[in-house]
């Protein structure tokens, strides 16, 4: 269940952002044992940044065993023609082990479902975590592979094929922001 | 914390890497920040990608070579492609068959990329020009040797954090050296002076228009430089004429450990390899704690994944 009910609007400031991953760390600290460990591994480069961001709000929940990484995924695409501009290939940094324990993989935006499963497979050559949960700040649909989030900020349903749902995070683009707008 | 959203870095668009000279400064950071990238796959438990799946690389040497050709096929077996190698022993070329026809035949049987070593200068560009699919240079003659000229600045790189203002004496046998020729245009183009240091036989006055400076006095320049290249004397290239006696060489221009006590405290010791001791440098300092040797090695395999991965992302862009 996501933190905005519709109908949906086409754009989100900074307050809204605020809420929508409060919203979002509270129901990952309610399903996770705040005392055993966690690892948090974000996806490039948006990713990253939210990740980063649940951490130090899940610490303050009472989370004191978080490990943290962040995967680049562009070696494992399967739709880099797709995608326009070829992206800068960047580190993968998952010093953590990743076994046994659960992860959550965190995104900013999830559509088709490919960049997720291009993380499991890249997952896959670190370790094997016992549990793999998948939260994003914006469900957008339009799912091609058999993949669904756990832990959703905000769902947009009827976002058109044409449209892109853009994240603007501080740490990256220096605002906070969701805006739905036309691919250019 | 602040994350780079966007590489704001230039678009690779090269299908072929055949030297250093017609590279971009940018289009040099590019590969040796993508190294960087893939540096970290060699560190994983399961040491691979699967970018190149799928592809083909062939490895066709016509000269001699250890590193360079292991670590081509290491690089696309830890980007997932499949390896031909090709060597001119055993093979059609000793019945006559020309280096564009032996090409041609090879990709005719679906090969992406061809790695190739070939005594000739320009027989990489040569093979461009015929074939469709990706050409890397792997030594061609006395020409260029352009992934050992990116391993050796990644790897200066990595020791100093920076290229640009550094003193980089290279020694030897200069002029039948394609290693020497690729690290001065790169090296020149990043902003750090090369010396080349060497008798005026080996190395002459020529090369000072490419940019670098010639000195053939090794112990005038040994005190000030930031990094020691000491290349290879390549016995079958040299002409008797070039060269007078080994133990004189040495006494000149070798490494010695009386030398190298002159040289400044955090001095950089790289040797492209294979490494004639006790002729262009002494053991006690290949091995020693100043040398970077084996890590120009270590950093060759991840600079070229780095090569393998762009030139074939380059040709989706055809």
């Amino acid at each position: 269940m996501s933190y905005f009910p519709h109908p949906v609007r086409n754009q989100y400031d900074e307050s809204d952002v605020r809420r929508i991953v409060e919203h979002l760390v509270s129901r990952i600290a309610s399903t996770f044992p705040a005392e055993k460990q966690l690892n948090i591994v974000g996806i490039r480069t948006r990713g990253e940044a939210l990740a980063h961001r649940l951490t130090s709000m899940l610490r303050q929940h009472g989370f004191g065993n978080i490990g943290r990484g962040v995967l680049d995924i562009t070696l494992y695409r399967d739709d880099l023609s797709e995608i326009g501009p070829r992206p800068m290939v960047r580190p993968t940094h998952l010093d953590i082990s990743i076994d046994e324990h659960p992860l959550l993989l965190v995104d900013d935006v999830l559509f088709t479902g490919r960049s997720v499963r291009s993380a499991l497979d890249a997952l896959a050559d670190f370790g094997r975590p016992g549990v793999i949960r998948l939260a994003v700040l914006v469900d957008r649909g339009g799912r091609e592979l058999p993949i669904q989030p756990d832990f959703v900020g905000l769902t947009l349903s009827d976002v058109p094929s044409d449209h892109r749902v853009n994240v603007r995070l501080r740490e990256t683009d220096g605002k906070d922001e969701i805006v739905v707008e036309p691919r250019a | 914390m602040t994350i780079p959203a966007e590489s704001k870095l230039i678009r690779w668009t090269r299908k072929h890497l055949l030297g250093l000279e017609d590279l971009s400064p940018q289009e040099i950071v590019f590969v040796l920040d993508t190294a960087n990238s893939f540096k970290e796959v060699s560190t994983r438990s399961v040491k691979k990608v699967p970018a190149l799946r799928g592809r083909v690389m062939v490895n066709t040497f016509f000269e001699d070579s250890t590193r360079t050709r292991t670590s081509f096929s290491l690089a696309a077996s830890r980007l997932s492609a499949d390896i031909i190698d090709f060597s001119e022993k055993g093979s059609s070329v000793s019945k006559g068959e020309t280096l564009i026809d032996t090409a041609r035949n090879i990709e005719a049987m679906g090969v992406d990329i061809i790695v190739i070593r070939h005594p000739a200068a320009g027989a990489a560009e040569l093979l461009a020009r015929t074939v469709q699919c990706s050409v890397v240079n792997a030594g061609d003659g006395a020409h260029e040797h352009p992934t050992q000229g990116l391993l050796d600045l990644y790897t200066i790189r990595e020791r100093f954090g920076k290229i640009a203002g550094l003193r980089i004496a290279i020694v030897g046998d200069i002029v039948n050296s394609r290693v020497a020729r690729s690290n001065l245009f790169a090296l020149t183009k990043l902003g750090a002076e090369v010396i080349l240091v060497g008798p005026p036989t080996l190395v002459p006055r020529a090369f000072e228009k490419l940019g670098a400076k010639v000195v053939h006095d090794f112990d005038s320049v040994i005190g000030s430089v930031d990094v020691v290249n000491m290349l290879r004397v390549q016995f079958e290239r040299i002409k008797s004429s070039q060269f007078p006696s080994v133990r004189e060489f040495t006494r000149f221009f070798g490494l010695t450990q009386e030398r190298f006590h002159r040289c400044k405290k955090d001095v950089f010791v790289m040797h492209p390899g294979p490494m004639n001791r006790g002729v262009e440098i002494s053991s006690g300092i290949a091995d020693g704690a100043h040398s970077g040797i084996l890590t120009q090695v270590t950093n060759g395999l991840a600079v070229r994944m780095a090569v393998l991965y762009l030139v074939t992302q380059a040709q989706q862009e055809e």
